[in-house]
């Protein structure tokens, strides 16, 4: 199977928002109760029922004013922090690259929210009467549509060419070849983003600036589980939550060890 | 659109002005990015930098409202060094007509002016004619000061750039930038295109606007050829059918102009709308209007309409008055209108001034809102303010089935007509507009021909058969296209057409009662063969690769996809720009008897030197040229700036003469006039991408209320500080004519601007919200807020009536 890829080109995003409501559509994700708090950008942040958003911007440059309107969403990591820090293997990769998630498996450990080092994961509410029914979520890529021969729901809903999907190879070298041309535009700080990050993403960025303009890492690294994990609180969960939390400590140790190959 | 939308991706240079289409037309950002690609450089010219501008290579910051100052210093630029394209100035447009000697421009105003009725006797705004020929006198040297390219160049050299800077407060250097970077398109293969929006169209001046903008295009060359042009982004899907279909009081379908009572015959009405012309060289296709005129008749009255008739031209109301939005809502408000019936439309949102169009509204006996949802306008008598039990309007509210419920055609910016069928039935007893019009018509009918009425012979004589139920929108169509009534005969005696089939296109209509038609430019979308708005053949048909994918859907007129496109050519026939030809003459083609290829010629004639048979290409005026200089609109043959009805500067040019001489002032009692004293920032209107219109699609989709929950205000953060305002914070707008609240946005993107040497402040506010809640059963709840149009004021453009929500004063303090 082919390895995939979506490219986010943050140079040719115009904040339309389309794929946050095609996202909504597809998955079928309730709303969020907002507010306008002084700005466009909503919901205020990633949820359990928001996969991606676009992140708006106001940045000054000196050649003048610019507006950058970036997605913020899973990265679907080669090196994935949250697949080896998750036990009951509700996320893998998919052969196409891709991090798959199965909500039936999750336990709503939390491991993959706080290994993440791009801080995507999120967890539902605890539930009162069943604690143990907190979920993650996070984009799955459209697994239904991708592994079915469509492209994402994002993808699909992009008016300008912002967000493309194909192999992965090709989105490297149509980023890649982007960046030379934002660069000959006089976006010096221009770069690919993506291509070795964490053994090389699976939704990568063409950014006018540098990573950090945009709160990307410049050299990620999956964060390591340093305290004792905040396991649903329940007498029913307890003893299955002190089993779980073993088996993590033995996974982080070992993807430790893998970090330093 | 002269052009349409895919042909954006062939400009060299887009000067989006007047629209911020990525917000409100993001699709069209497919083709704008397209052109980047491609190393096309993008301009935004906006109060604000918008979304538009983000994408942009050059962004200038203009004064709302000052739109003529900016392009008028295009012009000055474009001319004082000469980077006009020399061959099509001279060729194609008036440049070289010598205008009367009586015309004349003084202290901002033109010959003719009435300042008592507030008009212009236009007889001087016109060409000198040889009294041998009878046709327009024209130095082709250019040297006679009487010459258009010399008024012209007279009328603009008060535009320079410090003056213009000082009325826009575009920086100078901004200015002659852009103008630098678009005036480069003056070269036969260089062009540019120019986008444009409500941001032009909703001012005292907004059709002069865009005059300022066809002055540019027509001296840089740019109208006729791919990536150039005058594109405007209509604000429906369908707002460009409508216009087409005449929804509007001026006009019958297909733009003919609307019967006066001085028409006192068919032949006086038709003499008084059908230029004529004796230059050989002009094709005048509007001498063809009689034909449009009779078939029209012919179409909606049937066998009641015969020469000895005038085929029912006395059936027709004449037009006595000015039905516009304005006139009609001042009507209301009076309380000289009893009952309305509205479509789709929620004007208690929608409207400039919406304080007093909900008061005009409450006036009514009866009211009937056809809609998806029960809008703002049918809840008037519960809007804020108002007691019900004062309201004594009777309400009826018919659910109307929603697009995809119903089939038909939906004609958008580009002209092109596409087919749309029917998903699903609609919901309860929601019944199609068409439903409801045909039903209503059914009963009237009956109630003529039992009770009798006014004009009842001309309502019972109408043509009207389109089913006892939902109309048969096919045949409605088909109409559009037009059908012979008789058989029809060539000179030879052969029959070109028989009784009952299709015309192929307007080129078949007649005088004669021989044919009908509901539309002449819509004449050949449903031919014999069958409904060309229903093809979906996506391939570029055109040799160059220009995007014209003329087998999609049908283009009006005769599935022309860029218009003047004759003016694409030198007189020879051949492109000016050989890599994006639009049509071009092969003398080979028609078995060596020559003939145009490429997209449908603007008029088949033989190139403009062809002996006998060349005619020029702007065909639709009678005279064959584009006018630099137009006699046409009622405020000037020249745009002039005038400031905003509502404005926080002298105007500079002549202070005695601020604002538009010949628009039409509202009593104050409707619409006050708020003072720079009291109310010093100005205050300027747009949609954002979420929401849609008056919101009533929009807010109650959660989705997209999530996305932009509430009302809001953008101010720069030097306003926002002078305020005491905070990012979040509530403010209050105020103007002479109400007020608003909406949660401030503190942005980098609004500026304060140095004005006359004054600084100004600018805020932006939507206009989505309304006080019906979420899911539009009552008042209150989530995505409850009020609109922009609280305060806009209540004056329009001097020649479409369109109000001015763009530019007015305000006053904004903490909630």
């Amino acid at each position: 199977m082919t390895e995939v890829a979506l490219l986010l080109d943050v140079s040719k995003c115009t904040g339309c928002r389309a794929c946050q409501v095609a996202c909504k559509q597809w998955n079928d994700l309730p709303a969020e109760t907002t507010a306008n708090r002084g700005t466009y950008e909503n919901p205020p942040d990633l949820s359990f029922s928001t996969r991606t958003r676009i992140r708006f911007l106001e940045y000054e440059r000196a050649e003048g004013l610019a507006w950058y309107f970036f997605n913020q969403r899973c990265l679907h990591c080669t090196d994935a922090a949250c697949v080896n820090s998750c036990e009951p293997q509700a996320l893998k990769h998919n052969e196409m690259g891709f991090v798959s998630y199965e909500p039936g498996l999750c336990i709503g450990c939390g491991y993959c929210a706080e290994t993440c080092p791009f801080g995507i994961p999120r967890l539902s509410e605890t539930g009162i009467i069943f604690p143990d029914t907190r979920k993650m979520n996070k984009c799955d890529f459209c697994a239904d549509r991708t592994t079915n021969g469509l492209q994402p729901a994002c993808a699909k809903a992009c008016p300008t060419g912002a967000i493309t999907f194909g192999e992965r190879a090709e989105m490297i070298a149509k980023g890649k070849a982007r960046v030379e041309e934002l660069i000959a535009n006089g976006y010096t700080d221009a770069n690919f983003y993506g291509e070795n990050e964490m053994g090389g993403l699976h939704q990568m960025y063409v950014l006018p600036e540098k990573p950090s303009v945009f709160g990307l890492p410049e050299n990620p690294q999956a964060r390591p589980l340093v305290k004792a994990p905040e396991l649903p609180v329940s007498v029913g969960t307890a003893v299955v939550g002190a089993a779980v939390g073993g088996l993590l400590a033995l996974r982080a140790r070992g993807m430790k060890k893998k970090t330093h190959e | 659109m002269t052009n349409h939308w895919v042909d954006v991706k062939n400009a060299d240079v887009i000067l989006i002005m007047g629209s911020n289409a990525a917000e409100n037309h993001p699709i069209s950002f497919k083709w704008v990015t397209a052109a980047i690609e491609k190393g096309a450089k993008l301009i935004s010219v906006d109060p604000r930098f918008t979304r538009t501008s983000s994408k942009a290579h050059l962004y200038a910051p203009i004064r709302p409202g000052t739109d003529i100052a900016f392009l008028g210093g295009m012009v000055k630029y474009i001319l004082d060094n000469e980077l006009y394209d020399k061959y099509y100035v001279l060729k194609y447009t008036n440049a070289a007509h010598l205008i009367k000697p009586d015309y004349a421009f003084h202290d901002g105003v033109f010959s003719g002016y009435n300042e008592e009725k507030r008009t212009y006797d236009k007889s001087s705004w016109g060409y000198q004619v040889d009294e041998e020929t009878g046709i327009p006198k024209r130095d082709e040297t250019l040297q006679d000061p009487q010459c258009v390219l010399n008024l012209l160049k007279k009328h603009y050299e008060r535009y320079d750039l410090e003056t213009v800077s000082q009325i826009t407060g575009t920086p100078v250097e901004k200015l002659q930038a852009v103008y630098e970077l678009y005036g480069s398109t003056g070269k036969p293969d260089k062009v540019a295109t120019m986008m444009y929006a409500m941001g032009w169209t909703q001012h005292t001046v907004g059709t002069q606007m865009i005059r300022t903008a066809t002055l540019v295009q027509s001296l840089l060359g740019n109208m006729g050829k791919a990536g150039g042009g005058i594109n405007a982004l209509r604000g429906e899907a369908n707002v460009q059918g409508s216009t087409d279909q005449a929804l509007l009081f001026h006009i019958l379908p297909g733009y003919l102009g609307y019967p006066v009572a001085t028409d006192k015959t068919l032949a006086d009405y038709i003499a008084r709308i059908t230029p004529t012309t004796k230059d050989p060289l002009s094709a005048n296709w509007k001498q063809n209007q009689p034909k449009y005129v009779v078939s029209l008749l012919k179409a909606w009255y049937g066998e009641n309409a015969t020469a000895e008739n005038e085929f029912g031209f006395h059936w027709l109301s004449k037009n006595g008055g000015n039905y516009s939005w304005m006139s009609l809502f001042e009507q209301m408000y009076a309380g000289n209108v009893k009952g309305m019936m509205v479509f789709g439309q929620n004007p208690a949102v929608s409207s400039a001034n919406s304080n007093m169009i909900r008061k005009a509204i409450n006036k009514l006996d009866w009211l009937v809102v056809s809609n998806l949802w029960s809008v703002e306008t049918a809840n008037c008598w519960q809007a804020e303010g108002f007691d019900p039990a004062d309201v004594q309007t009777e309400v009826f509210l018919l659910p109307a089935a929603a697009s995809f419920e119903k089939q038909g055609s939906v004609t958008n910016s580009s002209r092109l007509v596409q087919w749309r069928y029917k998903a699903q039935e609609p919901l309860g007893e929601a019944k199609p507009d068409s439903w409801i019009i045909n039903q209503l018509m059914l009963r009237l009918r009956e109630m003529y021909k039992a009770e009798g009425g006014p004009n009842a012979e001309g309502i019972l004589a109408l043509n009207w058969n389109y089913g006892e139920d939902e109309p048969d929108v096919e045949l409605v169509t088909r109409m559009l296209n037009g059908y012979y009534v008789k058989d029809v005969l060539d000179d030879k005696g052969n029959v070109v057409g028989k009784a009952g089939e299709q015309v192929k296109n307007f080129t078949a209509l007649k005088d004669d009662g021989s044919t009908a038609c509901t539309n002449w430019i819509y004449s050949g979308v449903w031919p014999q063969e069958g409904n060309m708005a229903a093809r979906v053949d996506n391939v570029d048909d055109h040799p160059a690769g220009i995007g014209q994918y003329g087998k999609w859907g049908w283009a009006w007129p005769l599935n022309r996809r860029i218009i003047y496109n004759r003016a694409s050519v030198d007189e020879n026939g051949k492109p000016f720009d050989p890599k994006r030809w639009v049509i071009q003459w092969d003398p080979k083609a028609n078995d060596g008897k020559g003939g145009w290829i490429g997209d449908v010629p603007d008029g088949g004639y033989p190139p403009l030197s062809t002996p006998e048979k060349g005619k020029l290409p702007f065909i639709m005026q009678p005279e064959g040229y584009a006018r630099l200089f137009g006699m046409g609109l009622a405020d000037g043959p020249f745009p002039e700036h005038y400031e905003p009805y509502e404005s926080p500067v002298d105007n500079v040019l002549h202070p005695d003469i601020p604002i538009n001489p010949v628009t039409k002032v509202f009593a104050d009692e409707i619409n006050p006039r708020g003072d720079r004293s009291k109310y010093p920032i100005i205050a300027t209107t747009y949609r954002v991408t979420e929401h849609w219109q008056s919101g009533a699609m929009t807010r109650h989709i959660p989705w997209l209320l999530e996305l932009q929950p509430e009302m809001f205000v953008e101010m720069s953060e030097e306003l926002a500080a002078e305020l005491g305002v905070r990012g979040g914070d509530k403010v209050i707008v105020e103007s002479a004519r109400g007020e608003v609240e909406g949660v401030a946005i503190v942005t980098k993107r609004f500026k304060p601007m140095q004005v006359a040497g004054q600084t100004v402040h600018v805020v932006g506010m939507p206009w989505h919200w309304g006080f019906m809640g979420m899911r539009m059963l009552e008042p209150g709840g989530p995505g409850t807020g009020d609109s922009a149009n609280a305060v806009t004021v209540f004056m329009g453009d001097a020649n479409t009536m369109i109000p001015e929500s763009k530019a007015l004063l305000c006053q904004v303090r903490k909630a």
